[in-house]
């Protein structure tokens, strides 16, 4: 790679600067930004009639979103995506950590093995889990041809395995495990392995390495890989609306709702928004530990 | 690393408690999906009990005018956002990666919005976007009807294509463009003839991305669709919410099989690009 590439100024040559940059800024302006802060402003709106709001500056959404009721469901929201993100790390880790150590055949098998349901539409998977998991299911319907076998014991009830927050954390993981798995490989593949061999060489066992040395380590990419499973998470919609019952909403149930049957958008657009500050709020998170992590690395 | 046969202390995949973990993920993994194909090909309404083969649940998607003519809405929309996400994303990566300009952290940081933004958000955004500010006029002939949608798609996927023709843009030897323009090619010939023929590994691989991201979404599509505007994923998410039937099976079966297909030729386009650097 000879060459590179000398960054110009617009003045050099305003023409293409315009064409190339004209297109996507406008577009970005008019149909992301736009749209967002219209939903922005409407989270200080009043309704007046059914579709006349009056964005009159109030903070009533916002009172509204924080009254134990929606508070429950936000505090619920963020205890399933912590959850999820808890149980995707431990079913992950070890995942990443034989890709990692795979031969480089085996290891691209099995990132395509992780990629694949990744490719898979969310909707088709969350449904491919609402089969397994129902009354009738696959499992139930297991579990009762084994009870059968046994005599004398009585009638077998199925498990109560959808419909709850069991199922909802389920499909979360489910849905979500390869955004854990990828960062965590990435992380661990960059590790400076004699330090892990020395490890073991002087007599520390394959967990405490794994605690000790290999989770310190690559602890940047751990969090990143934290931040990239619970922001999804956190939003998801269809895992709480096809295999939740009435009490495991949320938030963007909620959110749903207000838009499309109970109409309120100012109250709604709130809660889009303390969604977005959310992810915001983690994001910025996740750029304060790799930025520490990258001076940490030049102090070396 | 020291090569060789045996075992060596990090041959991680070799030690069984491992391999049995591997096993246990990849069951959770694709169980469910492996019954989901199966149980298409089930000769009975039920979906747990195998009966034999059959393809009635496809001969009876085909009759189902709504779900054929959702299957079209998705691939006119997919198509028309691919188009729109490749030139846009393009001209972003250019921008970004020719021009420094004041605002240029800003406006990188915008352009990664879309991919981080929760998608209900967008969602809503666009529905009121649509229907409060800037009515989409219902009544109009197929496909301008799907204007709307097409332009959520493609402002949440140009994102991506802008992500990788950047990522290609890397490898694009500046002096090449710089050897042109002294023997005094345009700036459009230098775009056509040297750029675009470097960039065409990335822009396969972006428009794919796009085309599959548009394939796939529902969250966002959900909110910008509306009675005559059916998708496939809204058509099947119907049809899930209804009854759990085999041919609801048999058409989230026809879409795996489309997007696996779709990333295993992007997937393929890179090896080959790949290998062809390394040659």
């Amino acid at each position: 790679m000879s060459g590179g590439n000398q960054e110009q100024r617009p003045g050099q040559a305003p023409g293409v600067f315009a064409a190339v940059g004209l297109p996507p800024i406008v577009w970005l302006a008019a149909l992301f930004i736009a749209p967002l802060a219209v939903i922005w402003a409407y989270s200080f709106g009043e309704n007046r009639t059914l579709v006349d709001i009056a964005i009159t500056g109030n903070w009533g959404s916002y009172a509204r979103a924080l009254k134990p009721l929606y508070l429950a469901i936000l505090l619920k929201s963020l205890g399933f995506a912590a959850l999820t993100t808890l149980i995707c790390f431990i079913l992950g880790l070890p995942v990443a950590l034989a890709i990692s150590f795979a031969s480089p055949r085996a290891k691209l098998l099995l990132l395509l093995a992780v990629m694949l349901p990744f490719w898979t539409n969310l909707l088709i998977r969350t449904y491919a889990l609402m089969a397994i998991l129902r009354t009738e299911g696959l499992i139930n319907s297991a579990l009762g041809g084994l009870w059968g076998l046994v005599p004398g014991l009585p009638p077998f009830e199925p498990l109560p395995l959808i419909n709850n927050n069991f199922a909802v954390v389920v499909g979360l993981v489910y849905v979500h495990l390869p955004f854990m798995v990828l960062p965590l490989y990435a992380a661990l593949d960059r590790l400076d392995r004699s330090l892990i061999e020395a490890s073991l060489d002087l007599g520390a066992g394959h967990v405490a390495t794994l605690w000790r040395v290999v989770v310190p380590m690559a602890l940047p990419g751990i969090i990143s890989g934290i931040i990239i499973t619970f922001i999804p998470a956190l939003g998801a919609y269809l895992a709480p609306d096809l295999l939740g019952g009435t009490n495991s909403q949320m938030i963007a149930n909620v959110i749903e709702r207000q838009f499309r049957s109970a109409n309120d958008w100012p109250f709604g657009a709130a809660l889009s928004f303390l969604l977005m500050y959310l992810t915001f709020a983690a994001l910025l998170l996740q750029s304060l530990v790799s930025r520490r992590s990258a001076a940490r690395e030049a102090q070396r | 690393m020291s090569g060789g046969m045996r075992t060596g202390p990090l041959d991680y995949l070799a030690r069984w408690p491992l391999r049995l973990w591997l096993a246990g993920v990849g069951l959770f993994l694709y169980l469910p999906l492996v019954a989901l194909v199966a149980f298409s090909f089930n000769d009975s309404k039920r979906t747990t009990v195998w009966r034999g083969f059959t393809l009635d649940w496809y001969a009876q998607l085909w009759e189902d005018g709504e779900l054929v003519a959702a299957f079209g809405n998705s691939l006119v929309i997919a198509a028309a956002s691919t188009l729109i996400s490749l030139v846009l994303g393009t001209a972003a990566a250019l921008l970004l990666w020719r021009f420094r300009f004041a605002g240029k952290s800003v406006l990188e940081a915008v352009l990664g919005l879309p991919i981080v933004v929760p998608e209900i958000c967008l969602g809503v955004a666009f529905l009121v976007f649509f229907t409060a500010i800037v009515p989409w006029p219902t009544e109009l002939p197929w496909p301008a009807n799907l204007g709307a949608i097409i332009i959520a798609h493609a402002t949440f996927s140009f994102s991506f294509v802008a992500l990788v023709v950047r990522a290609r843009l890397a490898s694009f030897d500046g002096a090449l463009a710089e050897a042109a323009r002294d023997l005094g090619a345009g700036e459009w010939l230098i775009f056509r003839d040297i750029m675009v023929p470097h960039l065409v590994p990335g822009l396969v691989a972006g428009a794919l991305l796009a085309f599959t991201l548009s394939l796939d979404d529902f969250v966002i599509t959900f909110f910008t669709s509306g009675p005559d505007t059916i998708t496939f994923p809204i058509k099947v998410y119907s049809m899930v919410r209804f009854s759990v039937t085999p041919a609801v099976n048999a058409a989230s079966t026809l879409l795996i099989l489309l997007t696996a297909a779709l990333t295993a030729l992007a997937l393929w386009l890179q090896g080959a690009d790949i290998a062809k650097q390394a040659a």
